[in-house]
């Protein structure tokens, strides 16, 4: 039956995800017709249930979308909120820059927290051979200790500015319900300069790691912030915001997404799909970020990416394990400039009144860009809202690269094959919770 | 069952939630490997891809039940376990996705989906314990690691866990926190709220939103015409604060539909 031309390969868990999804592949003839990421993760609901809340509450509830990347959620909302109610307009409120920054501290924390989370624990044993983290570390302690470890410093800036490492609590519109104090942050120095290396180790790592062959040509979509935006000593890589860019030439402010990007439903999954308007799709992501920003790394950090062979575009999706790492590189880089340059906000949050409109917001997540639109009332009542997070957008090029992958690798056993397309959906480090508005892997060989 | 070297097994199962109170496991740093190292885990998905047979010996049970095919799998998953424990606020009261058990859930499904007919949700997100009996809840949106890991402890020890019931305020009082409410007249669910947190809001000087849901006899009704009367929160806030991550739990249950406007004849 393995190597017959026509076979299924099912999952119907899918395992070292974020939520639930599954696979289904049919093979007929010795070509693949057809490839599904299901993702049958119940969905929530959220857009629906923010309908007639405050406008402040999105930061607390959008959160509770995902517990791997709370920041991302909160700080997308944020953008969006303060852009309704016209704040660093004329008419509106100024955002102060220590606030600015703060946010992007905190958002470092969620980086290194959910990229070693992704690159150690759910995608590493693949390349090494193991079922998970746990039967890994029997044969390297020291390496599921050292990520251990890095995940401790990120949930550690996490816990100091948020409160909390999951659902953080101290975020709120407007800026924080308290700023840490400089002592606070200036006692992780030493634990983040160690990470620092650790994760330069970490880069060097996974870049000898053995990647199963697959060129793929998407479409990339990334954040670009604004040059005129960053505050001196900044090199602007993407977090908390910037400009919407695609290797297709889109460069526009984000309140132009719905002219360019769409999500349209599917039978098979509870997640809807994003799709270009030109109706192509594309990708979110680290190796997108990284095509797009590459002249917004530090020197240093640049050297290192070409060591490691990602300055031209990551075409191999089993390749961007590496850039996951460079950017952890990036985020303890970034943590330590910026602490080293806090100045504690007095206060800790501006007022943001309520203001009736539309107001488009993003951040780049981990996983990608997250982009959140809300409606207000004069009262600051939420008449509407659309959430468009970065697993729902690359689900086609997920679906995309695994029908590529099938048919290059029809040689492969029903196990081996099976393993490899799970590993191939983890290249992009999918969070089935989040899209879920969102998996379920099946391959049938007929 | 245990393990051939006497490991209890441990499995853990997902229904509608965001991960984050499994995520809490993994985030144990210090304690993951020793605590790895004393259980069986047999079923963990999010770590693992080997999956081992059951029954299990201990169940963590992340998220809330709204569908149809997850009302069965529930009642699989008991079936199989010898310890059930819910993990977090999705799992014990439903979560926040339970605001949906307050609206209609045909409008919420055409929101949100294009064609609603391919979306197959039950009408209301219930807790676990409304399908299955279960032996152990852990409060929180999300859990604390540190009870996590309590549990483990006193699973594998052979004692109870200990667990407070009384309320966030007591957690204040023990740290020294300035009362929200009182200093600042900021709307604190402090009062009526689980302890488990360590008071992390106040301590923020922020009020308490209730993410461990309510606490032992709770006095909402007296917490929620204190905040009328002293802070003048009124409809729509006061519905809002009772109703957010464990909305469907009784006590916040009753009293945010008190306070609805078309709900004013219910007696108090």
């Amino acid at each position: 039956m393995s190597h017959s031309h026509d076979r299924t390969i099912s999952v119907e868990a899918l395992a070292r995800v974020e939520g639930e999804g599954a696979m289904h592949v049919e093979v007929a003839d010795g070509h693949v017709e057809r490839v599904e990421l299901r993702i049958y993760e119940p969905p929530r609901f959220f857009e629906a249930m923010l309908r007639g809340r405050d406008y402040t509450e999105p930061p607390d509830i959008t959160a509770r979308i995902c517990g791997i990347c709370p920041v991302a959620y909160q700080l997308s909302a944020i953008n969006a909120l303060e852009s309704v109610c016209g704040v660093d307009t004329p008419d509106g409120p100024a955002m102060p820059d220590g606030i600015r920054q703060l946010r992007r501290l905190l958002y470092c924390g969620e980086w290194i927290e959910s990229h070693v989370l992704h690159v150690f624990l759910l995608h590493a044993p693949d390349f090494l051979g193991y079922q998970g983290a746990i039967e890994m570390a029997a044969d390297h302690r020291e390496l599921v200790e050292m990520a251990l470890r890095l995940r401790k410093a990120g949930n550690t800036l996490l816990e100091v500015i948020g409160g909390r490492a999951i659902h953080p609590i101290n975020v709120r519109l407007g800026g924080f319900h308290r700023a840490p104090t400089p002592a606070g942050l200036e006692a992780l120095i030493p634990e983040l300069q160690w990470g620092r290396e650790a994760a330069v180790e970490t880069t060097r790592l996974v870049a000898g790691f053995t990647f199963p062959e697959l060129t793929q040509d998407h479409a990339f979509v990334a954040l670009r912030p604004d040059i005129d935006t960053l505050p001196p000593g900044a090199t602007g890589y993407p977090l908390e915001g910037g400009r919407l860019v695609s290797t297709t030439g889109i460069d526009a402010p984000i309140t132009a997404w719905p002219d360019h990007l769409h999500e349209e439903q599917v039978p098979h999954s509870t997640a809807l799909h994003g799709r270009m308007r030109s109706g192509e799709t594309y990708l979110v992501g680290p190796a997108a970020r990284l095509a797009l920003n590459l002249d917004r790394l530090p020197d240093d950090l640049a050297a290192l990416a070409e060591e490691v062979g990602c300055t031209a575009p990551v075409t191999n999706p089993f390749r961007s394990i590496i850039v996951r790492a460079l950017e952890t590189v990036y985020a303890f880089d970034e943590a330590l400039r910026l602490i080293a340059a806090y100045d504690r906000p007095e206060p800790a949050a501006i007022a943001v009144p309520p203001v009736a409109g539309v107001g488009h917001g993003a951040t780049e997540a981990p996983r990608g860009i997250l982009y959140h639109r809300y409606g207000l009332a004069e009262d600051g009542t939420i008449t509407d809202a659309t959430i468009v997070p970065p697993t729902s957008q690359n689900q086609p090029a997920i679906e995309e690269d695994l029908e590529g992958f099938v048919q290059q690798h029809l040689h492969l056993d029903d196990d081996d094959l099976q393993w490899q397309c799970e590993q191939a959906i983890r290249n992009y480090d999918p969070c089935i919770s989040c899209s879920t508005h969102f998996l379920d892997l099946t391959v049938t060989r007929r | 069952m245990t393990d051939e070297i006497g490991r209890p097994s441990v499995a853990v199962w997902k229904f509608a939630s965001c991960d984050g109170c499994q995520l809490s496991l993994l985030s144990a740093e210090d304690e993951l490997l020793t605590i790895a190292g004393q259980i069986h885990i047999a079923y963990f998905l999010e770590a693992t891809r080997e999956v081992a047979d059951g029954p299990y010996d201990i169940s963590l049970v992340e998220g809330s039940i709204t569908t149809p095919a997850d009302a069965e799998r529930i009642r699989r998953v008991r079936e199989v376990s010898t310890t059930l424990i819910t993990i977090g606020a999705c799992a014990t009261a439903g979560g926040i996705q339970a605001l949906r058990n307050f609206s209609d859930m045909e409008a919420f499904r055409s929101l949100v989906y294009a064609e609603p007919r391919y979306i197959d949700a039950l009408a209301e997100s219930t807790a676990i314990a409304e399908h299955v009996p279960v032996d152990l809840e852990l409060r929180g949106c999300p859990i604390e690691t540190s009870q996590l890991v309590e549990v483990i402890n006193a699973i594998l020890a052979g004692r109870k866990p200990v667990t407070p019931t009384h309320s966030v305020c007591v957690e204040c009082k023990l740290q020294g926190n300035v009362c929200v409410t009182v200093a600042d007249g900021t709307p604190c669910l402090g009062p009526v709220t689980q302890a488990g947190c360590n008071a992390r809001c106040p301590a923020f000087r922020r009020g308490c939103y209730g993410c461990f849901g309510p606490a032992e006899s709770p006095n909402t009704a007296s917490l929620a015409s204190w905040l009328t009367d002293e802070l003048a929160v009124e409809h729509p806030e006061l519905v809002r604060l009772f109703r957010t991550f464990n909305a469907d739990a009784p006590a916040f249950r009753t009293q945010s539909r008190r306070h609805e406007p078309d709900r004013e004849e219910v007696a108090t």
